[in-house]
């Protein structure tokens, strides 16, 4: 684990009330580490781009302040702004352009005088080089998110925001993008994601935030939280079903299918004792033959249900 | 300054102008060309003279800012209106570029567009009716103040649409009255006492007024109060997008 970097976001009592009246950012304090993968988790509605969009000024902030790589959002826009590169959660394009000229646009844009060199490489990267005279119409939705991706990075950010980047991404796509975010990170890129699919902040985060209801209620660095709240289990197939769990292993937080054929024994990963060589003596003692056991360990998706249903 | 965003903006919209070159540019002449043919040929030559011109002559620069008027409009609110329904206006609001820089790149290139339209336009005239330019400089002056008037006021009207249908309506339902009753066609002196009166409330009617006078050298309503007007409609849409982008109006929630 690499000492905590100083802050390259800082995000203070932010609150955001759209003009239905609806609430959507409850006094968020946020900061983010210079050179990490933040994955910000959370379910539909929970206020995930309202955060996203008001740090890169598509939405106003109804309190609150944001300072990005030294620059106040608000006062000092043009500084901040020029750090930042934004891939938004819609597929929202210019349908007649073509890909070469949408992306150099973004960069001029973004007040970078032209480069085709790094546009070119930023194509290439994004395995958009053959499409680079495509209009955009013409090409598939996942082609459509790199050139999003692309139009972001034509301008070198710092900060990179990606809203669901690998919705409706093939698996390979998928792989080669987590590839590309790890590169850029290790480029000096800070990375801010949201995503659905738990399996990619657990792949690719450094630390995560979970928001329900437009409130943080967890941030922490990825595998503590995994440590912290991750739950392991012994599941023990038995060779002969046992008609109820026996008394002398009442104690324990043993569960007993319905046919009876297996025992499922829960510990928690940061005890001093997991109780697991107890528990196998006990059970030889009994008589009770094993006929296989395996364990496992709460992914970071139970994780996240437990913590959302802990607070609704 | 964010030079390489006005840039950028500049030229995207220019490229827009460029791959719809039918729409933009061919059928506005086309369309001015019939005007010309029907009024300045068949009716115009037998029609007497106003105000010492013949006919066909006196509709030239009535009928070219008719044209940049509309176009400037359309242009403009078209321009800014498509990134606001594509969604691609994100961008635009996450970039660092201050409203200045977002009006001089969508207004500039509008108004770019309608100024070549207005001298094409001039051009095609030629070939149907004989005009002169008395004062060729103010002439030049009217057409880019007119461009940029009317681009502004298309942009602001591009920003407040949110359908297509409102985007459409007031080119619709007022410009185009206004510049039909704004004297084209006739010199308002031939209205009856009343309407002359109330064709005063028509700011369109100083518009062409200032353009005939820079033809001609007479003109309905004296030129410096055409001008002033201008200058009056110019500084309110300015201060119009200012208040629009200080705010927020319409483009943030
Ligand atoms: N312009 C708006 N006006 C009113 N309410 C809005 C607006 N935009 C978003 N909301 C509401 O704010 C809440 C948070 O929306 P947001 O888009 O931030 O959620 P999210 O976490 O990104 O969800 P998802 O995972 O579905 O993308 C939602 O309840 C949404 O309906
Ligand atoms: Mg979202």
């Amino acid at each position: 684990m690499p000492e905590p970097q100083p802050p390259i976001v800082t995000i203070t009592g932010l609150e955001k009330t759209y003009k239905s009246g609806f609430q959507a950012l409850k006094r968020v304090d946020l900061t983010i580490r210079r050179g990490e993968i933040f994955a910000l988790l959370g379910p539909n509605g929970a206020g995930k781009t309202t955060l996203i969009s008001i740090v890169c000024g598509i939405v106003n902030a109804s309190a609150g302040t944001v300072v990005a790589d030294g620059h106040d959002i608000v006062k000092d826009f043009r500084a901040a702004r020029s750090k930042i590169g934004l891939v938004p959660q819609e597929l929202s394009t210019d349908a007649f352009e073509t890909v070469w000229s949408t992306v150099t646009f973004s960069r001029g844009l973004f007040g970078k005088s032209p480069d085709p060199a790094h546009i070119e490489k930023v194509l290439r990267e994004l395995s958009l080089w053959e499409k680079k005279d495509a209009k955009i119409m013409t090409l598939s939705g996942g082609m459509k998110r790199r050139v999003l991706i692309a139009k972001a990075l034509s301008h070198d950010p710092t900060i990179l925001f990606l809203d669901e980047p690998t919705a409706g991404v093939d698996v390979e796509l998928r792989h080669d993008m987590w590839q590309m975010v790890r590169e850029l990170r290790d480029n000096g890129v800070t990375i801010i994601l949201t995503t659905h699919y738990i399996e990619e902040a657990q792949e690719m985060a450094d630390r995560i935030g979970v928001i329900h209801k437009g409130e943080l209620i967890v941030v922490e660095d990825k595998d503590v939280l995994m440590r912290r709240l991750g739950k392991r289990q012994l599941i023990v197939q038995l060779q002969q079903p046992i008609d109820k769990i026996p008394e002398s292993l009442a104690g324990l937080a043993l569960e007993r299918s319905a046919d009876g054929t297996t025992l499922t024994y829960s510990f928690d990963v940061q005890g001093e004792q997991t109780g697991i060589a107890q528990f196998l003596k006990q059970l030889e003692q009994l008589g009770i033959e094993l006929k296989d056991l395996h364990s496992s360990e709460s992914s970071l998706e139970d994780i996240f249900v437990n913590l959302v249903k802990e607070k609704s | 300054m964010n030079v390489h965003a006005i840039r950028a903006i500049y030229k995207f919209e220019m490229a827009r102008t460029f791959r719809t070159i039918v729409q933009s540019i061919v059928s506005p002449v086309l369309s001015t060309s019939l005007y010309f043919v029907v009024f300045g040929s068949a009716i115009g030559s037998r029609m007497g003279e106003v105000g010492g011109v013949n006919y066909g002559s006196f509709i030239v620069p009535g009928l070219v800012m008719l044209s940049l008027l509309g176009e400037s409009i359309s242009n403009a609110s078209f321009g800014i209106y498509l990134p606001k329904w594509s969604g691609t206006i994100y961008e635009l609001l996450s970039s660092p570029v201050s409203f200045v820089e977002v009006v001089i790149g969508y207004v500039g290139a509008a108004a770019s567009k309608s100024i070549m339209l207005g001298v094409l336009i001039l051009v095609t005239a030629r070939i149907f009716v004989p005009y002169e330019i008395v004062h060729p400089v103010w002439m030049v002056v009217f057409l880019v103040l007119t461009a940029v008037t009317f681009s502004m006021f298309g942009f602001i009207i591009g920003l407040w649409a949110d359908s297509f249908q409102k985007l459409q309506a007031i080119p619709l339902m007022v410009v185009t009255p206004l510049t039909f009753l704004g004297g084209a066609f006739y010199s308002i002196n031939m209205l009856p006492p009343l309407w002359q009166k109330v064709t005063l409330f028509n700011p369109v009617v100083y518009l062409i007024s200032g353009m005939r006078w820079a033809f001609y050298g007479s003109s309905d309503v004296n030129v410096a109060i055409s001008f002033g007007i201008i200058l009056g409609v110019l500084v309110a849409c300015v201060t119009a997008i200012w208040w629009i982008f200080k705010t927020g109006y319409k483009l943030k929630s």
